[in-house]
């Protein structure tokens, strides 16, 4: 415990002390940023011709727009697709940058096990993480000033959900970093499958039935939907920590076959 | 303190260890000699637990290191080879984080800390960032953060590679001083710097230990000849007449240099025990030729090889 606490240290201090954390936090509040503008106009545009439709007696026709589905819903719906961008670039150095500075086999004649240096920087990771969706929350909190309809119950639902998806991503992209000494080729690596991951959602569309159902199942953002309508269902989320777990499991193997294979 | 026995290390295709065994006494320093490739780096590993063997045990301290792996890490301190070190950390910060994993207390954390760094020297860097130092203060680094904790046992892999001579000096001095009090394996492949610190050799090539000895045995064993080198300003054909009655030269073979100065190099073999050069120096001068150079040449680690190998073709140990 005290071990990973120490490693969980190091590892956080390594991302904001250097430019990397901040990077992705720009990046990731910038792309957020123009979606959330993007669904906001969107969302003025349809309540203003609501108002002109319920003028003119015709309301019938149109329904009104929900805020927290249309606009804080589907911010939240876009974010997980960042993350496909966002995630690898932030584990692909966590064993990967250690493997080529050589800190790892430093590491690794420490008296510590390696399951407390994994869980040191996935903790750590994951806390970098949770800070970027955390500043998010500033769009809605700002907008909630003018909006009245910010239903935070269901908002906060489906930003659990985004931290589930960030974490089952973290695991595998700490799963790709422990197989290689290059970051690129780690960042590459857990790119490419979560992208893969998040493609074989559509196989049912032109596929139904028993193998699109499967892709569905296995698909990392196929069991977000839910949680995209505010609704918590505790399957999905222990497919999330399961996905989480599994890879992290993988890892440990990984890095005890590092000794054996030198 | 230290027990190898019988190890074995393959990997997929390529045998690094292929079958090493020795043991260190408590308070000895080791030096490890061998060409690069011989399997020095892969039985220190072993040692340290980072890599398991193929075969054969490893005990450290009493405690098998296959079977109680963090009991024995916690005994030891290694400095594997490049000195890799956490580039974005401070000294004082990183030597704080060696210390927590090794399960120093935090109230005596700092008292461990200020002895590593004034044990290595590196106090005056002790707020500076790592990846900011120079080479010679990385590898102090390193080595504060192996002696922290004040292990029973050093591993230390190449400490004095890419130093300057003058770093060089200083590990080497810090390192000797700890004679006594800890057990040091050191590898190398500079012979005068085994002679210099260790006070036992364990020469290993293609994965074999070739010999094993008290250093002033070693040199004994590899010292069949001493060679003299002389330079000398005069015809290099009347060079050899002139010294070849000196009781004790084995060999005479002078060469002329380029140059305008007509400049006569002379590699003199003699015997080891002899010490010929001021007589040598005597006879040159006599003949009225200005004397520019003359000292013995230290036998290098390529000369053990060809003494100590050439009887070992097969790579079997006799």
């Amino acid at each position: 415990m005290n071990n990973t606490w120490a490693v969980y240290k190091r590892e956080l201090r390594s991302f904001f002390f250097s430019p990397l954390a901040y990077v992705l936090y720009v990046l990731f509040l910038i792309v957020c940023g123009v979606f959330f503008n993007m669904y906001f106009s969107y969302y003025i545009q349809w309540s203003k011709e609501y108002i002109q439709m319920m003028s003119m007696r015709q309301g019938m026709a149109n329904q009104m727009p929900n805020y927290t589905e249309l606009v804080l819903l589907g911010l939240t719906n876009v974010m997980t697709f960042v993350l496909l961008f966002i995630i690898p670039m932030m584990s692909m150095r966590l064993l990967a940058e250690e493997k080529k500075l050589g800190t790892l086999e430093l590491m690794m004649t420490y008296p510590i096990k390696d399951i407390e240096l994994l869980m040191g920087k996935y903790l750590a990771s994951l806390t970098v993480y949770a800070v970027m969706l955390i500043i998010t929350l500033a769009y809605p909190a700002i907008s909630s000033i003018f909006v009245e309809q910010t239903y935070w119950p269901a908002l906060l639902a489906s930003y659990f959900g985004v931290f589930l998806v960030g974490a089952a991503f973290l695991a595998f992209g700490l799963f790709a970093s422990s197989l290689t000494d290059s970051q690129i080729v780690a960042g590459l690596i857990s790119f490419a499958v979560l992208l893969v991951m998040w493609m074989i959602g559509f196989v049912d569309e032109i596929q139904p039935g028993f193998i699109g159902n499967l892709c569905n199942e296995i698909s990392v953002f196929s069991h977000f939907e839910d949680f995209s309508k505010g609704v918590i269902d505790t399957g999905h989320v222990a497919y999330y920590v399961l996905f989480s777990t599994f890879f992290l499991f993988f890892t440990l193997r990984v890095l005890e076959s590092n000794r054996w294979r030198g | 303190m230290i027990t190898v026995e019988n190890i074995r290390k393959t990997f997929s295709r390529v045998t690094a260890v292929e079958d090493v065994s020795f043991t260190v006494n408590e308070g000895e320093i080791l030096g490890f000699l061998g060409p690069n490739g011989a399997g020095k780096t892969t039985t220190m590993r072993i040692i340290t637990g980072y890599t398991p063997p193929t075969s054969g045990t490893a005990i450290v301290d009493g405690r098998n290191v296959k079977d109680e792996p963090l009991a024995v890490r916690q005994v030891i301190g290694y400095l594997p080879e490049n000195t890799p070190l956490y580039l974005d950390m401070d000294v004082t910060g990183f030597l704080s984080f060696a210390a927590q994993i090794k399960g120093i207390p935090s109230d005596k954390r700092g008292a461990a800390i200020r002895e590593a760094l004034e044990e290595t020297g590196t106090m005056e860097v002790a707020h500076r960032t790592i990846g900011k130092l120079s080479k010679g203060y990385r590898q102090r680094v390193g080595l504060a953060q192996a002696l922290i904790g004040n292990p029973k046992v050093l591993i230390l892999d190449e400490p004095t590679v890419g130093l300057d001579p003058n770093q060089i000096r200083e590990i080497r001095e810090l390192i000797k001083n700890m004679a006594g009090r800890r057990t040091v394996i050191l590898s190398t492949h500079i012979l005068p710097e085994v002679s210099m610190i260790c006070d036992r050799v364990l020469i290993i090539n293609k994965g074999h230990v070739v010999a094993s000895d008290a250093v002033g045995e070693l040199s004994r064993r590899m010292s069949k000849t001493r060679r003299l080198r002389v330079t000398v300003k005069a015809p290099s054909e009347e060079v050899n007449p002139a010294l070849d009655d000196i009781q004790g030269i084995q060999r005479i073979e002078a060469m002329l240099l380029g140059g305008s100065d007509k400049l006569c190099q002379v590699n003199i073999d003699t015997d080891p025990d002899k010490e010929l050069r001021p007589e040598i120096a005597n006879r040159l001068v006599g003949k009225g030729w200005p004397l520019y150079e003359i000292r013995s040449l230290e036998p290098t680690l390529e000369d053990v090889f060809v003494d100590i190998v050439a009887g070992d073709k097969g790579g079997e140990v006799k």
